[in-house]
């Protein structure tokens, strides 16, 4: 991948860049507070507007919300920014969009960019929809004569004709970002910048701004940079991810594997997983208490088709039981659920600790990571179930594509699923 | 077209850099910022832009009534109603402009959170929208210039009216620089967005608007009046109009180098602000 940028465009270069906020207070606010805190601080005597109970190192501490990030982002490419809240992502849209200066580093742009941090800012709800198509566009850095020539794509875009000359106030808010996206989809830069801004307007506009953007990148050549947690959406948009944590770049590389890389972050693969932690379901009765759980029969957990896994799962029990079964819900890296497998309810348990060894045949799932959540529950005479133990994110494995698998092709999750049925026969 | 838009963006701010040649690629934001003043103001209002003429009327027709009739404060000769009408129109030009230019930082938190553009254009388009409000208001004056030449009751010195635009710029440019340096300052000293309604107030009385400067007669008072900047520019205009007052070049130089420091040094801060007030705001 690298060897094929090397001789691409770059649209952005960011190196070293970082970004400190200060935690805590930021001044008193007033003039007043600053000179009383400073009039403190000269006479050694405690400072009057320090909140009581707060940490007072903690005032003054620095908090890194970029720390150093070296990126390179090429001309054309539609590059989606994943991490969880706090990742930083935020931030680096701010400093591309220049809404606020790093602290360190250096940040190099080629083009006009266009920022969508949100849609409709400027909007004022007294001005009707085509003087707000005037000023939005003028701030996002439009010149009077540009919009003009794009009003009526602008118009047809967004799909709310009948009312552009009635005060927005008036609009629904469906209308209202739906004009606002128009305006800024139909931006001349060469750069886009967006954070989330598709997660408004009904599904039919959605999949119309997903088109208009991945056109943008696709055709025109623009380069698109995606923020969402929304991973079905970076899937048809992005071409490329970067998965950022703790204010770093912690991956780059093609959107699969940066979304198994972002969503399992917590869950690596391992033989041994222990499941010794806190428990977040409240309907379990705590009867069950998974410890580990262990492969059995392989020194790393990637299977092929026609391998069955086996685990050894130790748990302890805190009374007798004959009727005790478990199941295994197998999710897809960004936890949906891909199946279900469960044992029937014939395991024996006895007071203390208890091991039973689990198989579950691949056949017909498709090539990929996935991970497991593990249920202990028992069936009554009733037919009901009680939970006694949920692991979410018990153990995770992989599996992988083979020569031997009836479909050769590089398995996409997004057009074929999990499921990867047996041969198609001809009769 | 890599070398066509090259933004460089770095952690060091040099003080020097003003990107004034980017506020002018921005202009027709400027325009429109300056058109949206006008159109929010009066939108939904029953007399609508009937306001701009009845502002400053009921206002000079009051100086008039505590000024004049209480207080007893002469006009050397001027027809009252015009004398604080054309005060009233020049003085809430430099107000404006100092007064809305001191919250552009804090107004328009939200839009300078999500967008960036020249943040210049703000105080530039308030600066604009105070100039053609002194226009309309100066319809006002003149309608009741034309009444009183006509009477005989004042003399104007036509030919000083060229020195009017001159006078806007200067006056407009010294509130300009005041407002930004104060709304650099808002961005983390609130205090100062809430003292400056009552400084401008009270600079009011220290410049020549409710009473002419023939009538102090206090030296304290008139040394105070001396070195308000905004008196030499106030008192050109009132020799135009008026034909009362009179042109002190010295004052007006020295006023004039006062206010091209405070925009300088006004520009610098606020580029300097405008990087970073996010995180401060």
């Amino acid at each position: 991948m690298s060897n094929k940028n090397e001789d691409r465009e770059v649209a952005v270069q960011l190196s070293g860049v970082k970004k400190m906020y200060k935690l805590g207070q930021i001044g008193g606010g007033t003039l007043q507070g600053d000179i009383q805190s400073w009039w403190a601080r000269v006479r050694h005597k405690e400072d009057p507007n320090t909140k009581i109970g707060t940490d007072q190192r903690l005032i003054g501490q620095t908090f890194m919300a970029l720390n150093g990030i070296d990126l390179t982002i090429y001309k054309g490419e539609a590059l989606g920014i994943i991490g969880g809240n706090g990742a930083g992502k935020s931030t680096l849209l701010k400093l591309l969009s220049r809404v606020t200066a790093p602290t360190a580093g250096e940040i190099d742009i080629y083009g006009r960019i266009a920022s969508m941090l949100e849609v409709g800012t400027g909007f004022n709800g007294e001005m009707t929809g085509r003087e707000n198509v005037y000023m939005n566009g003028a701030i996002l850095g439009m010149t009077k004569a540009e919009i003009d020539a794009k009003m009526e794509d602008i118009i047809e875009f967004s799909e709310v004709r009948e009312f552009i000359d009635t005060p927005v106030k008036r609009y629904s808010s469906g209308m209202y970002v739906k004009l606002a996206f128009s305006v800024a989809a139909h931006l001349d830069s060469e750069i886009m910048i967006m954070d989330e801004v598709l997660a408004v307007g009904d599904m039919a506009f959605q999949k119309k701004c997903l088109d208009k953007m991945r056109d943008a990148a696709k055709k025109q050549g623009r380069t698109v940079l995606y923020v969402s947690h929304n991973m079905n959406t970076i899937r048809q948009l992005c071409d490329r991810c970067v998965v950022l944590n703790q204010g770093k770049v912690v991956f780059e590389g093609g959107v699969e594997e940066s979304i198994s890389m972002y969503m399992n972050s917590s869950k690596s693969l391992a033989v041994v997983n222990d499941c010794s932690g806190e428990r977040k379901s409240k309907f379990t009765d705590k009867k069950i208490h998974i410890d580990t759980v262990t492969f059995v029969g392989t020194d790393f957990p990637v299977y092929q088709t026609g391998d069955t896994i086996h685990v050894k799962v130790d748990y302890n029990s805190k009374e007798n039981m004959s009727n005790l079964a478990m199941r295994m819900t197998v999710l897809s890296p960004d936890k949906n659920a891909v199946g279900l497998a469960s044992s029937r309810p014939c395991i024996v348990a006895t007071e203390g600790e208890n091991t039973t060894t689990l198989s579950l045949a691949l056949d017909w799932l498709a090539p990929g990571k996935y991970i497991v959540k593990l249920t202990a529950y028992s069936v009554n005479e009733f037919g009901m179930n009680q939970m006694h133990d949920i692991v979410e994110d018990c153990f995770a494995f992989e599996k992988v594509q083979t020569l031997n698998d009836n479909n050769r092709m590089n398995w996409n999750h997004s057009w074929w699923g999990y499921i990867m049925f047996p041969e198609l026969e001809v009769k | 077209m890599n070398g066509k838009y090259h933004t460089h963006i770095s952690s060091r701010h040099k003080w020097y850099e003003l990107h004034l040649k980017e506020v002018w690629q921005y202009r027709d934001l400027i325009v429109l910022f300056t058109k949206r003043t006008f159109t929010l103001t009066y939108k939904q209002t029953v007399l609508g832009p009937a306001w701009i003429f009845l502002n400053p009327l009921i206002s000079s027709i009051i100086y008039a009534f505590v000024f004049g009739g209480i207080a007893g404060i002469g006009t050397e000769g001027v027809p009252q109603i015009l004398f604080y009408l054309s005060s009233n129109a020049i003085w809430i030009f430099f107000s404006t402009c100092v007064t809305k230019n001191a919250t552009t930082f804090t107004a328009n938190a939200n839009v300078f959170g999500k967008v960036y553009f020249p943040r210049l254009t703000i105080p530039l388009s308030n600066a604009l929208a105070a100039v053609i409000q002194f226009f309309v208001q100066m319809i006002l004056v003149i309608v009741f210039l034309v009444y009183y030449v006509a009477t005989g009751a004042v003399h104007p010195n036509w030919a000083a009216f060229l020195l009017i635009p001159f006078v806007l710029l200067h006056l407009g440019m010294l509130g300009l620089g005041c407002g930004i340096i104060i709304s650099s300052l808002t961005t983390k000293y609130r205090d100062l967005a809430i003292l400056v309604t009552f400084g401008v107030q009270l600079w009011m009385y220290i410049t020549p608007i409710v009473y002419p400067i023939s009538q102090l007669e206090n030296e304290f008072a008139r040394a105070l009046l001396m070195i308000n900047p905004v008196t030499a520019p106030v008192e050109v205009f009132r020799y135009a109009i008026l034909g009362q007052g009179t042109i002190m070049p010295g004052y007006i130089i020295l006023s004039a180098l006062l206010t091209v420091v405070l925009v300088i040094v006004g520009v610098m801060i606020f580029n300097k602000v405008e990087k970073t007030f996010m995180d401060t705001v």
